[in-house]
């Protein structure tokens, strides 16, 4: 199975933490993704999340999800609308959140991705590919593990245990 | 393939059943789950949507509540009463409110053993690793999975072998060297990386030192961090846990991704300043910039002989807070702090202003405990100094050790600590 994602850019730096995504004392009035994305991202830029559209990618630098392990930082970005992150690299505990919840992660060069930039993004079992619509450009991507895949296609770690019981490599 | 494995190889080999090389993806038997009230109302969340109808192994599996410990919104009481319901349900472990951070009682109270592999909910867990064994943080989904399961699939990660030598200079804390080494190293330099101490200076280093070291290597993106048996950690064990466990050691032919030597006797006190724990300078760098709030707690700064060591610097200091600077004390776990009432020294802080908290996360991630005020400088004995992490955007946290915090407290601005010579 083949997904396939076409979106806007937008653009954060490297070392986005998990608390920049979602603050943690924000999970003191709600562990609701759908109350929790009004405030995504905003020790970075309060005004990010007026501003995003469903259906937004979100690119990033490097380490991107360091920090804590909390999965809300991957489940208020898909409650935001946003299907995917791009990230020159991502924090080990935020890719696999990320996988469980069916929030893609696609590891790329990100550096040459500017704000507003329409991207469309195309992956498989052998990796993924990234193309700039706005500039023209594309770049590939690093492939998911087949298991990380599998529970991106199975629709998330809740349907993949559903179905399997157990894990399989 | 043939050859030496590390530690992690070993344990990810024994728990897999597989011969398991850095870079595999093996699905592994765990043999503790660890979920906090922060992280396991999500995952109780995804164990009803996965089907979950028991757990594994309920022995295996605790939750501790200590990042809203004590709760200050009847949302935050109503995490713990679904979290204890659902572990009194199912006849999981609970720590309740006031007996500590997870992964502080997992060590103390040996529910964790040499060998084994340990998943928590908290991305500190990988503190565990000081007792030799693997433990690593994840998401609430994987913890609903392995409460399920019993298992969790890994990358066997390729390790760094740091290597510590030298004597440490007199007065020098764990946090110090620490923190020299998430500097060196940076935030995303042993991502997906095992770090695995070795070297002749690790006899003479404490466990709860280690514990510090270990702690500290979520923050350099490490995926554990392992310090090998010996006998300061069986000192530490006995009369802890039933059990010597399965003591790990890596074999002489093992291949290591990098080494990284650190050399103590030329380290000195070191800060890490806002908004990243690896913005780290030499502590003579932030000299004189005003503090109005210091902590000294959580799972990298909040044991017994951290709270000595504040306690002795405020005394040789004159005995008293700084006009304007709050001291929040919270001890690590109840044993910490039943330590401490024992010994005389939160009395002593207590008489001096200090103000002190219920043992567990405190004030670290703006959860519970104090939080700062607007534009506050914060000097902590943390680990994560980010923007916002208190619970106050405007806030600058700089991070340092218990001494150096305390100097600060009675300073009011940031110096360096003396020490007895």
């Amino acid at each position: 199975m083949a997904i396939h994602l076409e979106g806007r850019a937008r653009l954060v730096g490297d070392d986005v933490n998990t608390e920049y995504i979602i603050a943690s004392s924000r999970k003191r009035e709600s562990l609701d993704a759908g109350v929790l994305r009004d405030y995504l991202l905003e020790a970075v830029d309060p005004t990010f999340a007026g501003s995003v559209r469903p259906g937004d990618l979100l690119v990033a630098g490097r380490n991107f999800g360091c920090g804590s392990a909390m999965e809300v930082a991957a489940t208020v970005i898909l409650a935001a609308g946003i299907p995917a992150v791009l990230a020159a690299s991502f924090a080990r505990t935020f890719y696999r959140n990320a996988v469980n919840n069916a929030l893609v992660p696609v590891q790329c060069d990100t550096s040459a991705i500017r704000e507003g930039d329409q991207l469309s993004v195309d992956l498989d079992a052998r990796g993924a590919t990234v193309r700039n619509t706005t500039t023209g450009l594309a770049t590939s991507a690093i492939a998911l593990p087949p298991i990380m895949l599998d529970i991106l296609q199975a629709g998330g770690v809740v349907p993949y245990v559903k179905q399997h019981g157990r894990f399989r490599v | 393939m043939t050859g030496g494995k590390t530690i992690s190889e070993k344990i990810l080999s024994a728990t897999s059943g597989c011969d398991a090389r850095a870079g595999d993806v093996v699905v592994c038997t765990v043999d503790r789950v660890i979920g906090t009230d922060a992280s396991s109302p999500m995952a109780i969340d995804y164990f009803e949507r996965m089907g979950g109808t028991h757990l594994f192994d309920p022995s295996r599996v605790a939750f501790a509540l200590d990042h809203y410990a004590p709760p200050s919104t009847a949302r935050t009481a109503g995490f713990h009463d679904r979290t204890r319901a659902f572990a009194r349900q199912h006849g999981a472990v609970l720590h309740d409110v006031g007996e500590g951070i997870s992964h502080q009682i997992a060590i103390e109270r040996g529910e964790v053993l040499p060998g084994e592999l340990v998943i928590g909910a908290d991305s500190h867990t990988v503190m565990c690793g000081a007792l030799n064994l693997f433990a690593t943080g994840v998401g609430s989904s994987d913890l609903a999975a392995a409460m399920i399961t019993g298992q969790i699939w890994l990358r066997v990660p390729e390790s760094i072998r740091v290597v510590l030598v030298g004597d440490r200079p007199p007065g020098l804390s764990a946090k110090d060297m620490a923190l020299a080494l998430v500097g060196e190293v940076g935030a995303e330099g042993a991502n997906y990386h095992a770090l695995e101490f070795q070297g002749p200076s690790l006899p003479a280093l404490p466990f709860d030192d280690r514990l510090v070291f270990s702690s500290l290597a979520v923050e350099m993106g490490a995926k554990a961090s392992i310090f090998p048996t010996d006998r300061v950690m069986s000192a530490y064990l006995a009369g802890r846990a039933a059990t010597a466990g399965t003591p790990v050691s890596s074999d002489p032919g093992a291949r290591y991704a990098r080494e990284i030597i650190v050399d103590l006797s030329t380290l000195s006190p070191r800060v890490a300043l806002p908004h990243s724990p690896d913005h780290v300078v030499p502590l003579e760098q932030a000299v004189g910039t005003p503090v109005q709030m210091v902590f000294i707690g959580t799972c990298t700064g909040g044991r017994v002989g951290d709270f000595h060591e504040v306690l002795e610097v405020l005394r040789r200091a004159g005995g008293r807070l700084a006009p304007g600077v709050q001291l929040v004390v919270t001890p690590a776990s109840r044993e910490v702090y039943l330590r401490l009432i024992d010994d005389g020294t939160l009395r002593q802080l207590a008489a001096m202003g200090a103000i002190i908290t219920t043992p567990g996360c405190g004030a670290c991630c703006g959860t519970s405990g104090v939080i700062p005020g607007d534009g506050m400088t914060v000097m902590s004995t943390a680990n994560r100094n980010f923007k916002a992490r208190m619970g106050n955007a405007t806030a600058a946290i700089y991070l340092a050790s218990p001494a150096s915090c305390a100097m600060a407290a009675a300073r009011g601005v940031i110096a360096l600590p003396t020490h007895p010579s």
